[in-house]
């Protein structure tokens, strides 16, 4: 079965912003991992990876450079906790999480 | 801090070696000026430095890459922000044609491999002006690749020959710009505008073949040119619509290439070439003690002119790259947009334009870099074309040295010259007819500069500039020199050659303007060597 290391798991929570290392979180980890490592049992070298069933049918449509959106500005901050006059306001530079340690 | 220490230790070093009398206000401007450069020079000698460039230029759109809000520089916070742009859910991307055409004509003209099918990605990271937790770029599967730009390197003040550079490109790519965030020292937090989310930019993306500040900032002037030339970018550095990444290291010859740290956020040209000369300086100093260098983001310091480290941590960013699923694959060809039709589409580039000039009239690479980098070569030609068989020398030391050196006092530019190329050909006309001398001609310039709404000629006339030009006339005044010159012709005469320019200068003031002193200088010649038979 597939056991993820500590240091992996502080890593996925920073690049994430979830907290789940509790040992119910890190087992589901595991379980998901362990499931999808069955594609590997497929050989797929010869094949070409698909990245969008839509491509073989559709071609990807282009806009004209019209401007027809934007001027919202109170529904665009209308979600936000916090603003201040017409600006978001977040808090200083990325929060780092703290060491486990 | 480290870096301070640093600085602070060369600083006291060098106050040691000063004399005592020496004042300490004084050491600042020496300092600055020759003290550092020569320091830089001398441990620069026996390392190797590489530059690789990342350039963001902001593509000339009315609209977003993929949102139909506005590109526009300066407006209400978070006036031009759609749905889709801060992220909401249920928006989708759609992608502006503007933007594709402009890239496409970009990577034409810098010489890319265009691929005919290229694909988005997301790239990952958590920021709080990016709303969607991710930027949607292209990192596998670019519009283009291996390109390159030629161009040349020359401050009249460092080198005194010009000479030629290429920077290949290995890959162009389109992708979104973030927003904005300001800081704010009181409130402790971020101020965040999504005016810019959004808006489409093309990554340029250098190989690491340039190896100073000077080289980086030759590279990206020319790519300013032909951006401009192309209309798909306006390059205003300091409006944010063009950004340079420095990547920097460096080692000794022979070994491979050192760890590289990256300067990130230059927004002017002085900006770059400081930062980059700057961090060799420093990455040398540290390894020569025996330190390491840190792969590392450093930013920028114009007040203190330093770099300085921007992350705690040396850990790389995983940016856990995916295809963007809300995209499909950009083909070119379906779409009806064929390289084929755009590469027609290139206007004259600058180095054709340099190419041109030194073939088709003789001049020197760098008389071509003044003409064309200098936005001078419209002026000339139309000089050129204005009168036949115009002195192309003359043309250009009257145009580049006089003209130009009366605009820049007057803080003008060329294309606000009061004197019409057509005037300017005549009064070369007259030099070369040898109807004026060369500094009538320089007095000429400048009156017409001054506004004299006078025809070349009148000025010529009612001036009393027309020059006299009779050969015998000039004979006798030759004769007039020696015989007034007695001992410093008998030294002439007896092999001291360099007395010949004294009498020579002499011969100027007693010609007044009125001969050509090209002929002046050959008859005296002629009369001294003569009586020595």
């Amino acid at each position: 079965s597939v056991k993820i290391d500590s240091k992996t798991i502080e890593h996925l929570e920073r690049l994430s912003l979830v907290d789940f290392a509790n040992r119910e979180g890190i087992r589901r980890l595991e379980e998901a991992i362990q499931f999808a490592n069955q594609i590997h049992s497929v050989d797929t070298s010869a094949v070409k990876p698909l990245i969008n069933v839509l491509y073989e049918e559709y071609i990807q449509s282009l806009r004209e450079d019209c401007v027809t959106e934007g001027d919202i500005r109170e529904e665009i901050l209308s979600n936000a906790t916090v603003t201040e006059e017409e600006y978001f306001f977040a808090p200083p530079g990325n929060i780092p999480l703290p060491d486990k340690d | 801090m480290i870096n301070c220490g640093v600085i602070m230790n060369s600083f006291c070093k060098q106050r040691r070696n000063l004399p005592f009398w020496m004042p300490i206000t004084g050491i600042r401007a020496i300092f600055t000026k020759s003290l550092d450069l020569a320091c830089a020079q001398e441990k620069r000698k026996n390392w190797e430095s590489v530059v690789g460039l990342e350039v963001h230029a902001q593509i000339k759109t009315s609209s977003k890459l993929f949102s139909g809000s506005a590109n526009k520089f300066a407006s209400p916070a978070n006036s031009l922000v759609s749905l889709f742009d801060c992220a909401i859910p249920g928006t989708l991307p759609v992608l502006n044609k503007k933007a594709v055409e402009a890239a496409l004509l970009t990577a034409l003209a810098l010489n890319c491999n265009v691929n005919l099918v290229s694909e988005f990605d997301r790239k990952h990271y958590f920021y709080a002006d990016m709303p969607a937790g991710y930027q949607i770029t292209q990192q596998r599967l670019p519009l283009a690749s291996d390109g390159y730009l030629d161009f040349a390197v020359f401050s009249s003040a460092v080198h005194k020959a010009a000479y030629k550079k290429q920077s290949k490109i290995k890959q162009l790519q389109l992708e979104q710009d973030s927003g904005k965030s300001l800081h704010e020292e009181s409130c402790s937090g971020s101020l965040i505008d999504l005016n810019r989310a959004g808006v489409g930019l093309m990554e340029l993306v250098f190989e690491p073949d340039l190896k100073d500040g000077e080289e980086a900032v030759a590279c990206v002037s020319e790519l300013i040119r032909i951006l401009e030339a192309l209309e798909t970018c306006d390059c205003k550095m300091e409006e944010g619509s063009l950004r340079v990444d420095a990547n920097i290291s460096v080692n000794k010859p022979g070994e491979t290439f050192g760890t590289r740290t990256e300067v990130k956020n230059l927004n002017s040209l002085r900006a770059l070439a400081r930062s980059i000369d700057y961090e060799i300086v420093r990455q040398i100093e540290v390894l020569e003690k025996g330190g390491k260098i840190t792969n590392e983001t450093r930013g920028y310091d114009p007040q203190q002119k330093i770099t300085l480290s921007m992350r705690d941590k040396e850990e790389k960013q995983d940016y856990r790259y995916m295809p963007e699923p809300n995209l499909l694959p950009l083909s070119l060809l379906q779409l009806k947009l064929d390289p084929s039709d755009f590469r027609v589409r290139i206007p004259v580039l600058p180095e054709q334009e340099r190419t041109m000039l030194m073939e088709k009239y003789q001049l020197s690479l760098e008389t071509a870099i003044q003409l064309v980098n200098g936005r001078n070569i419209d002026y000339f030609l139309n000089v050129m074309d204005a009168l036949p068989n115009l002195p192309v020398k003359k043309v250009c030391s009257l145009l580049l040295t006089d003209l130009l050196g009366l605009l820049h006092k007057d803080e003008k530019t060329i294309q606000e010259c009061q004197i019409n190329p057509r005037q300017f050909a005549k009064i070369v006309e007259l030099v070369k007819n040898k109807k004026i001398s060369h500094s009538a001609s320089q007095n000429l310039l400048l009156l017409l500069y001054r506004g004299d709404l006078r025809h070349p000629e009148q000025v010529v006339e009612e001036e009393g500039w027309t020059m006299i030009n009779d050969p015998k006339q000039l004979e006798v005044i030759c004769k007039q020199i020696i015989s007034e010159n007695p001992k410093s012709v008998a030294a002439f005469r007896a092999g001291k050659a360099k007395i010949f320019k004294s009498l020579a200068a002499q011969l100027k003031k007693e010609c007044n303007d009125k001969y050509d002193m090209g002929d002046a200088t050959q008859t005296l010649k002629r009369l001294l060597e003569e009586k020595n038979l």
